[in-house]
């Protein structure tokens, strides 16, 4: 068991399900599970923390931190981490995170393991696994020289643990004040899309080219909306113009791993399949009963994807509706 | 003004993966090297800066084994003005060429704007560019899509989750890293490559730029192969029986529905 410091995200006063991963796990293992929760009036999200077991919660309230920089939360929690003892540091490899968890690194003088697919604590070390080349290949990273660890973990990649109303965690407040900041986040422009991001979303639904035109992508984002899944696309399909380049799954885009990976008209070039191979569960529709996907999908239908995604829209949508 | 690019070396997204004898490292015989693709867009940037900036330079910077100087050259034939070589084992983490190319930089007289892409195609940490912003110094905005350049500051728009975008300005001295869509990388043109052979490619040791293999905090080990996948099923019938048999699947099999 080891002192554990998670950094909690949040956006708009809402947590990401990322963190109660982290929190969850930490807590399974029987550790001293401390949350950085930085923000502005955010003290109400304590309780849903420790619902999933986080033991203290650290939270630095201020107008600096309401809206997300790498330059502030830095500031805050390189005297925290040394403040609490923690001696693993984790928090979720989203935007946020592998944004500036390698700062924090750097201000404590120590190495860090990024997006990492597989953890397992150990006394006061971690161990961990990452992808290299894009999950072509993953290894095991080895920390040298003192601690604390420090890592960002992929989302999914740990599962849900189950909350516990019942449970309570102390609250500590932490000063934070700031002065020389060199950057300022002066607005979040929020995305015209409801639906989740393609790198933490439990259900990926993503086209290829096959699609033919960005309109015909329409019938992507009925399947993903039925199941609260993102949508996905391939480097084809993006260079096509069908999608913008934040949905490419890829080498060159985002490397996703849900629970569900559903491959519409996506032939599998080794660039895609380095970015979902190590997805749980993967579907491929496509009409080449060769296309290099099938090798990597546990149900494959060969098939048109304009006449089986519609219909597999209503019989999902059934068993939704149950 | 004195403008630098942060460039790594990587496979081509193309390579297929193979382990050495011990699976401490990759294979690395036979394997085409290339310029990671987001650095593409760190080049271009600094290109456009130049030529809108009377008098300004561009220093293309890469840190690896003797074969990276391919690469620069090809940052050099894109339109950089001169590069700097750090000789760094080839297994170097994050850390050690982030205080290989700091150092360079910490040597330089000047140095006003660092473009690096937002992270390199072979381990994708998405740490160096954030490392070398702080052992410089310098604030450091990253994942940028899009940059508005004034005096004394820069106004980024930085891509996030869901198709959400932060809007950042930050002071300079400062380090930017590319996301694709920033611009449209330029191909070298055929003269450009010849005048290429000729620019200045200053080769520096670790010792030079006050680095040493210390600086090393992680190492990779234990390579592994993702397990081949068990074949999977396949689903025959007319769409409706195939979409009927595969959302059954998905609820009661796979139980991920």
């Amino acid at each position: 068991m080891a002192k554990v410091l998670i950094v909690a995200e949040q956006r708009d006063g809402k947590l990401k399900r990322s963190t109660f991963e982290l929190v969850g796990a930490s807590a399974a293992s029987g550790n001293e599970t401390h949350v950085a929760l930085l923000g502005q009036g955010v003290e109400g999200l304590v309780t849903e923390l420790a619902s999933y077991g986080a033991n203290t919660v650290h939270v630095a309230d201020a107008a600096e931190l309401k809206l997300y920089s790498a330059e502030a939360y830095v500031s805050v929690l390189a005297s925290l981490v040394p403040s609490v003892g923690a001696e693993i540091v984790l928090a979720s490899h989203t935007p946020t995170g592998r944004d500036f968890m390698p700062r924090l690194a750097s201000r404590l003088n120590v190495g860090m393991a990024s997006d990492c697919v597989s953890l397992q604590f150990q006394g006061s070390n971690i161990v961990v696994r990452r992808p290299v080349y894009s999950g072509k290949a993953t290894a095991e990273v080895e920390f040298l020289g003192a601690g604390p660890r420090l890592a960002t973990i992929r989302a999914n990649a740990l599962g849900m643990t189950k909350p516990d109303t019942s449970k309570s965690a102390t609250t500590q407040k932490v000063a934070a004040t700031f002065s020389g900041l060199k950057t300022k986040v002066t607005e979040v422009v929020q995305g015209q899309s409801a639906r989740p991001d393609v790198t933490e979303a439990a259900i990926v639904v993503s086209g290829g080219r096959s699609l033919k035109n960005a309109e015909n992508f329409k019938i992507i984002e009925e399947l993903a909306d039925v199941v609260g899944g993102a949508v996905g696309a391939s480097r084809a399909a993006v260079d096509a113009g069908y999608r913008p380049h934040r949905d490419q799954v890829g080498q060159t885009g985002k490397v996703v791993s849900p629970t569900l990976y559903i491959a519409c008209g996506i032939s599998g070039a080794i660039q895609h399949l380095a970015g979902m191979r190590t997805s749980k569960t993967i579907v491929a529709i496509n009409t080449d009963s060769e296309a290099p996907i099938f090798q990597v999908a546990d149900y494959g239908v060969v098939g048109d994807l304009f006449q089986v995604v519609p219909l597999l829209k209503e019989e999902l949508k059934k068993l939704k509706d149950h | 003004m004195q403008i630098y690019v942060c460039i790594k070396q990587v496979p081509d997204t193309e390579t297929k993966i193979k382990l050495n004898a011990d699976s401490s490292w990759i294979d690395t015989a036979g394997i085409k090297w290339i310029m990671s693709p987001f650095d593409e867009f760190a080049v271009e940037e600094a290109l456009r800066v130049k030529e809108k900036t009377p008098g300004a330079t561009v220093t293309v910077l890469s840190a690896g084994p003797a074969r990276v100087v391919d690469s620069i050259r090809t940052a050099l034939a894109m339109g950089a003005d001169n590069g700097i070589h750090i000789e760094i084992p080839e297994n170097a983490d994050n850390n050690l060429a982030a205080k290989a190319i700091a150092g360079a930089l910490k040597k330089e007289a000047k140095v006003d704007l660092v473009f690096t892409g937002k992270e390199a195609i072979d381990d994708g940490a998405a740490q160096t560019s954030q490392l070398i912003a702080e052992a410089v110094g310098i604030p450091c905005v990253t994942v940028v899509l899009a940059a508005e350049y004034g005096a004394g500051t820069i106004k980024c728009k930085r891509e996030v989750e869901g198709g959400a975008f932060e809007m950042i300005e930050v002071s300079t001295p400062c380090l930017i890293a590319a996301q694709k869509g920033l611009n449209e990388p330029r191909y070298a043109s055929l003269p450009n490559i010849m005048k290429a052979k000729k620019k200045e490619v200053k080769a520096l040791k670790l010792a030079d730029v006050g680095a040493s293999e210390a600086d090393q905090k992680i190492r990779y080990k234990n390579f592994q192969l993702p397990p081949p996948k068990q074949a999977g099923k396949k689903i025959s019938g007319d769409p409706a029986a195939q979409a009927k048999e595969l959302a059954r699947l998905l609820h009661e099999e796979a139980k991920v529905i």
